[in-house]
């Protein structure tokens, strides 16, 4: 894939305007952390790029919103919506899937995935995360888009904030914080449909008699949505979130990286006509500061990696548009990998020894020479992202054979500690069990509970009639039923194979069964 | 170092290195940099103490010399675990009450009932019986198992909810349960208790020298046959113990038999009925009913 599309037709040298835009986090002077914050007005940008972040946008916001709306049949026992945490009850629903509190290690497996995901997309693609699917970028371009709507794009906004408070001005900035407010809510109230019925929670939410645990949820999230994303926005992202910081152990060479490609942009300057004459060399950067108005972050990008870039492309878009008016190659601003620039790099100084010359990587009559490096997409598939892969993949296989392979009945056993066992008025020796059987079905069934080993051995159980080696148990769908048992061995069977005890429970219909390895005690004279 | 590093308004002398100003003070030719807390945490302590402020006023917590300031609000633990204890009694009423309404046939027939009752016998037998009978109620010598099917004086849960209300040789309650055994060290001879003794340990088939044993057979019938039956089974409404199977309440073997005929020893269990009132008592019967033995 070649990055460096060919340019649209235009005139050359068309005019292009230069921004005033200084970088506010700019790489050349770092700030002291006491200084106040600089306000950044991010200048709106039309591209490939922002198309592909509005439909991650959109696909990321419909996610997060809808997913509790959607239903899924259980039948009668089991809710029916789709996904929920279901905490009073401890039970997790994702589709067909449930999962109980002790089945938790499949959410941790989904976690150590997203991990190894996030390795590596970031080791192929560097921060694409953070630049298009991450909820702080997700909804700071969400309250971007109500601040342009509501007070125009970057001059507009400049002006306004550098005005005198007017009533107009205050219209403008009330509705807006409205607005804001208004989805930061309405982000709060998704998150709790997420552990109750959401259309009942919203009647009752609506009718102010929703739990209290309900509202202060709302109220939390309502608040971080509303100062991370609209008040505090790039901070976040640098001083707040420590993945900015790890992203350095991510990436190496072939890492695609958000990059300006200084090789084929330097010397920069407004005026290559006249620089032309005076016979001076001059790069294709135009220094229109065009990158440096829509950058989210206020960095400038020809500083080169920067710790803020969250690589959302927002400059590329902005820098092709420039290079298509003044009809150079587009990418002067580009994904590219470390390796590639470097080669590049030093073709353009010639191994570093001279200043850039961008004659270097062009043909004479136009075009980049065939010794310019482009992007392979086969570097893609190296060692790195090959391990991450594998390790992500056996994991997800790990997890869904583990999801085809689960129990849905469980036997559990707890043998009586005290007494250990108890000898009966004619010899015998009698031990007492407390069993749980977990019904992990949505539906109600019969269990057969009964001794396995210990041939002379009967069992009675609380609540039932007689003395038996199998009793019944009627279970509750999705629930966990309590019996106590006792097992009692004839005084002339003591001593001759204590081995080989086990309890089982079996479905009475579906055969389906767990065995339990129980031990029998018997006093120690007898032994 | 230019202008742009310079933090804040302080108009002391700059540090050369870092562009910083200093707050004046020098020790040795080190000064002191003049790098302020940031706002948003001097503003977060000084809410603090506003909050500890209040809190003083609203809550106890300044010490006296005996006492403590009380707070406005007049909270204090011990009220807390007061209000908790009485919700918690309060929670229980409705079934509390239906024990105390119910028989015991009754509770032991309804499943919900049996529960409660079992679950709330076990934590009052923890706290009243666990000192004599132990923890899982398997007792000691001298203090009955509960768990087994072998009772003194019957295992039905009427007999056992009468024995837990009136005790056994209770001191100042009519309706306890009474028997004594007799020292037979004045009307047998020592050879005579030994016999005896070897005789009622046969009798559980433990093999014994039938030169002791046999002429036991005859001083039993004699002596004993009379509260402990024919067969030495016992007699639940005399509180004789039955001597035939594997269970001994004061000990194992002849000699515990032999010292128990010599010299008999009684234990003594209280009347609960007016510590604990009925309902607490009706569900010890069945908890103890329900460990494993009740008839």
């Amino acid at each position: 894939m070649n990055l460096y599309r060919s340019p649209m037709p235009a005139a050359a040298d068309a005019p292009v305007e230069r921004l005033n835009a200084e970088p506010v986090n700019s790489a050349q002077v770092r700030k002291p952390l006491y200084e106040k914050r600089k306000k950044i007005f991010p200048k709106r940008a039309e591209g490939r790029f922002r198309q592909f972040k509005w439909l991650v946008m959109a696909i990321t916001l419909g996610i997060y919103y809808l997913t509790p709306w959607i239903r899924w049949d259980r039948g009668p026992h089991a809710p029916d919506q789709a996904v929920l945490i279901d905490l009073a009850s401890r039970r997790f629903y994702v589709f067909f899937i449930e999962i109980w509190p002790q089945e938790f290690f499949f959410v941790a497996g989904l976690l150590v995935m997203a991990g190894f995901g996030l390795f590596l997309v970031t080791s192929a693609v560097g921060r694409a995360w953070c630049g298009y699917t991450c909820p702080q970028t997700v909804w700071v371009g969400l309250f971007l888009v109500v601040e342009r709507f509501i007070e125009g794009d970057r001059n507009a906004r400049m002006k306004l904030d550098a005005a005198p408070w007017t009533l107009s001005k205050l219209r403008k900035r009330v509705t807006k914080h409205v607005i804001w407010l208004a989805i930061a809510v309405a982000t709060g109230g998704a998150w709790i449909f997420y552990f109750a019925d959401a259309p009942a929670l919203l009647s009752s939410f609506l009718h102010f008699d929703a739990p209290p645990v309900a509202y202060i949820t709302v109220a939390i999230l309502t608040f971080t949505t509303y100062t991370l994303g609209g008040l505090l926005r790039e901070q976040v992202c640098t001083y707040m979130c420590p993945w900015p910081r790890i992203q350095a152990a991510m990436l190496d060479e072939n890492s695609l990286v958000v990059t300006y490609n200084d090789w084929r942009g330097e010397p920069r300057g407004r005026h290559a006509k006249k620089a032309a004459a005076a016979g001076a060399v001059q790069g294709d950067c135009v220094d229109c500061n065009a990158c440096v108005a829509v950058c989210p972050m206020g960095i400038d990008i020809r500083d080169g990696l920067q710790m803020e870039c969250i690589t959302c492309a927002l400059c590329i878009d902005a820098c092709d548009s420039v290079m298509d008016k003044v009809g150079h190659e587009r990418g002067l601003i580009s994904y590219a990998t470390l390796a590639d620039y470097s080669a590049n790099m030093a073709l353009a100084t010639d191994n570093g020894t001279k200043p850039i010359d961008p004659r270097r990587v062009r043909k004479p009559e136009g075009g980049f020479s065939s010794a310019v490096k482009h992007f392979d997409w086969r570097v893609i598939f190296r060692g790195r992202t090959l391990l991450y892969f594998t390790v992500w993949a056996l994991v997800g296989l790990g997890l869904i054979y583990g999801l085809l392979a689960r129990d849905r009945l469980e036997l559990n056993v707890l043998h009586d500690r005290n007494p250990q066992f108890v000898v009966e008025s004619d010899g015998a020796v009698r031990n007492g069990y407390q069993i749980k059987l977990l019904n992990m079905i949505p539906e109600p069934r019969v269990i057969r509970v009964s001794i396995e080993g210990l041939p002379e051995a009967t069992m009675k159980m609380m609540g039932q009639e007689g003395e038996a080696r199998v009793f019944l148990i009627p279970v509750q769908p999705d629930k966990v039923t309590n019996a106590r048992i006792f097992v009692t061995l004839p005084k002339a069977a003591i001593g001759i194979a204590a081995d080989g005890f086990s309890l089982v429970a079996e479905d009475e219909a579906s055969h389906e069964r767990d065995v339990y390895k129980a031990r029998f005690n018997i006093p120690e004279v007898v032994q | 170092m230019t202008d742009k590093h310079i933090s804040n308004t302080h108009t002391g002398p700059i540090d050369d290195i870092s562009g910083v100003t200093t707050t004046g003070h020098e020790w040795d030719g080190i000064r002191e940099l003049n790098n302020p807390m940031p706002r948003w945490w001097v503003w977060t302590l000084y809410a603090t103490i506003v909050w500890a402020i209040g809190y003083c006023i609203a809550y106890p917590s300044i010490p006296l010399i005996r006492d403590s300031t009380k707070g406005l609000l007049g909270y204090s633990t011990r009220g807390e675990l007061k209000t908790e204890q009485n919700a918690a009694t309060q929670a229980q009423t409705a079934m509390a009450d239906r024990i105390a309404s119910a028989s015991l046939q009754d509770i032991l027939a309804n499943p919900e009932l049996s529960q409660f009752a079992i679950a709330a016998g076990s934590s009052a037998f923890k706290v009243n019986c666990a000192q004599c009978h132990g923890s899982g109620a398997a007792g000691s010598p001298g203090f009955p198992n509960l768990n087994d099917n072998d009772w003194v004086w019957g295992g039905s849960v009427d007999d056992i909810f009468q024995t837990v209300a009136h005790g056994i040789r209770h001191p100042g309650d009519d309706e306890t349960r009474f028997s004594e055994m007799p020292s037979f060290a004045e009307g047998l001879q020592p050879l005579e208790i030994r016999q005896t003794a070897a005789y009622v340990v046969s009798l559980t088939g433990t093999p014994r020298d039938p030169a002791m044993a046999e002429p036991g057979k005859a001083l039993f019938e004699a002596n004993c046959a009379a509260c402990h039956g024919e067969n030495a089974t016992g007699n639940r409404e005399l509180g004789a113990p039955n001597l035939a199977d594997a269970i001994w309440l004061k000990g194992e073997g002849e000699d515990a038999v032999a010292a128990q005929i010599r010299t008999p020893r009684h234990g003594v269990m209280p009347a609960w009925l007016p510590r604990l009132g009925e309902t607490t008592v009706k569900e010890l019967a069945v908890f103890v009913h329900s460990l494993g033995g009740g008839e």
